[in-house]
């Protein structure tokens, strides 16, 4: 088993969400689960693949750039028993095969965890092609899928183990790119559907995931600074959505604010918006996230500056939105 | 294939040609899948009568051949098959297509049914099948995987990339019959979207193709016999839509549709007077 301390939890941080997970936590998945696999459209040694494959040959498949046929291969494995991981980025493992996701995995409850790499913007300059932007809002509206976000590569080893032990369906997005900042800096508890609370504040409730978790509590910490006290939320899972934490932040606050490298369209934001307005009574919402434009490409940072997802521009968003309360 | 197989499997096709019409006929308004199933009738005969080890006492048996119907809509063979077979028993089969039922227009994936698959949206089967076969494979096992898919099916992309597979993992233990009945919803196969020669386009891809007669028993029964070592197989079942009833063969009308107690009565005579 993966140690998790705090020296492992720097190395994993300098390998990404996705090196963390398909470096490291996947073989403790299949030391635990003999009947695990993964299985991968071209994107192997892209994903971090190749010490798994040097290792486990025979639990590794490669079904060439063919998103689609990856899926109906994996439900079939996973009714003969298998618990399979499918990978490839976020973008493709969503949208090129989407109604095989519906289908095999919603409809047909195949037991398969997708995990789609690279989700965001992080893709940079391979333009929007490669952004995934979408991929919450349309999973969300299939029955029977969990979508994990993790916040940190810590996380995203965590939610490895969380996957197979699940029994059904998941999806996990990962964000970020190598080096990602650590969230968490000692061991913590990881249960799928339990978000987690990460400082305390009396005026504003930031609900982040991915990426944003960090970016989020640095912005708590600008505000904090102007005497604004704000909890920061980490929704590690869109679906389903802890709905008891989100009541209990709405009657804490005065302002909830959703943060989340996707569209500010059906992502985290749409689900808590779908959530909050079965309230009676409850703070305004405020939605930051991808603009609903598809733009020109640039480096991560430029991205994420663009759509004012950087933690000072969270920062100010919120500021300006809470002035306008009192 | 001796006489007493070859007279079940006969007698077995013309219980599943009363069965769908019957089926058909009590779905009343709600219309079904004529033609396409009733092209289908001597595959399912062959394949459940003679071929395939299946049993209705344990459905779920790891060696059991899997029987993957990609064609979701032949569901009238399909059902009236795992009748005959004791997996669908006469009042489950009764309850074909009415409000809240497990059996409607598309199987739906349901092991104690015998249904290996959710059909419907077609071209998924395949590519399921595939996985299935690479699953018995790993576990060492020596059942076969017969998936049937129909001809217009196989205008989806996803068919291609799963007959591509099939061949890379050399999945000797995968039989894909094709009903190649010739007519797909708008019209005949060749005019929407010629694929021209299946035999050919699959043989490219590495299978090992036989064309029969797909209403011959004895064709079919040696087909699926006739298996290579380290190929996938397929079976072009050349076919005709609506097999069996004179006033539906070969009309895309009978696609899908409801039938009159009068031409109820005509197909049911056309049974007894064969």
């Amino acid at each position: 088993m993966q140690n998790f301390n705090s020296i492992n939890f720097r190395t994993w941080s300098k390998l990404g969400q996705r090196g963390a997970f398909f470096g490291m936590a996947i073989f403790d998945v299949v030391e635990h689960f003999d009947n695990a696999m993964v299985v991968t459209a071209d994107l192997a040694s892209l994903s971090g693949l190749d010490r798994f494959i040097n290792k486990f040959p025979d639990k590794f498949l490669n079904i060439g750039i063919a998103e689609q046929n990856m899926l109906g291969i994996s439900s079939g494995l996973a009714q003969e028993g298998k618990i399979v991981f499918a990978t490839t980025y976020a973008t493709f493992i969503t949208m090129r095969s989407c109604e095989q996701i519906r289908h095999y995995l919603g409809y047909m409850k195949s037991n398969v965890k997708i995990i789609g790499s690279g989700a965001g913007l992080v893709m940079a300059y391979s333009g929007n092609t490669h952004y995934s932007l979408e991929d919450i809002a349309i999973l969300r509206a299939v029955p029977n899928i969990t979508i994990l976000s993790p916040a940190d590569a810590t996380e995203s080893v965590k939610t490895a183990m969380a996957a197979a032990k699940h029994d059904g369906p998941v999806y996990i997005r990962l964000t970020g790119g190598l080096n990602q900042p650590m969230v968490y800096k000692e061991d913590y508890n990881f249960e799928i559907g339990k978000a987690i609370k990460l400082t305390n504040g009396g005026d504003i409730t930031i609900f982040a995931t991915g990426s944003m978790v960090y970016n989020s509590l640095e912005a708590a910490k600008i505000l904090k600074e102007k005497n604004i006290g704000v909890s920061v939320v980490n929704i590690h899972t869109i679906k389903p959505l802890d709905e008891e934490c989100v009541n209990f932040c709405s009657k804490q606050s005065k302002l909830l604010v959703s943060v989340e490298e996707h569209s500010k369209i059906g992502g985290l934001g749409g689900a808590i918006a779908e959530h909050l307005c079965s309230l009676s009574n409850h703070p305004p919402l405020l939605r930051l996230g991808i603009l609903d434009q598809f733009r020109h490409a640039g480096d991560y940072k430029y991205l994420l500056e663009q759509n004012e997802l950087l933690p000072e521009q969270i920062a100010a968003g919120i500021e300006q939105k809470y002035s306008l309360l009192n | 294939m001796n006489q007493t197989t070859e007279l079940r499997i006969i007698e077995l096709a013309t219980k599943l040609r009363f069965k769908s019409l019957k089926m058909a006929f009590e779905a009343g308004k709600n219309g079904a899948h004529l033609g396409g199933g009733l092209s289908l009738v001597e595959v399912f005969a062959t394949l459940y009568g003679g071929i395939a080890s299946v049993d209705s006492k344990s459905p779920d048996k790891e060696t059991r051949d899997r029987i993957i119907v990609s064609k979701g809509h032949c569901v009238l063979p399909y059902y009236s098959v795992l009748n005959e077979l004791g997996f669908i028993s006469d009042e489950e089969l009764a309850g074909f297509e009415t409000n809240g039922a497990p059996l409607y227009g598309h199987a739906t994936r349901n092991l104690s049914f015998g249904i290996e698959f959710s059909g419907g949206s077609l071209g998924l089967g395949l590519s399921y099948a595939i996985g299935v076969a690479l699953a018995c494979k790993i576990g060492n096992r020596k059942n076969r995987i017969y998936v049937i898919v129909g001809d217009g099916e196989c205008n989806e992309g996803i068919v291609w990339e799963a007959l591509m597979s099939a061949t890379h993992f050399s999945l000797d233990n995968l039989t894909v019959i094709i009903d190649h009945n010739k007519l797909q919803y708008d019209g005949n196969v060749a005019a929407i979207m010629n694929m021209a020669s299946y035999k050919e386009k699959l043989e490219a891809f590495g299978f090992h193709v036989i064309d029969v007669d797909g209403h011959n028993i004895v064709e079919l029964y040696e087909a699926f016999q006739n298996n290579i070592s380290g190929k996938p197989s397929a079976i072009i079942a050349n076919t005709i839509k609506g097999k069996g009833v004179s006033f539906m063969e070969n009309k895309k009308e009978w696609h899908f549709s409801t039938l009159t107690q009068e031409q109820y009565n005509q197909a049911i005579s056309e049974q007894v007077n064969k």
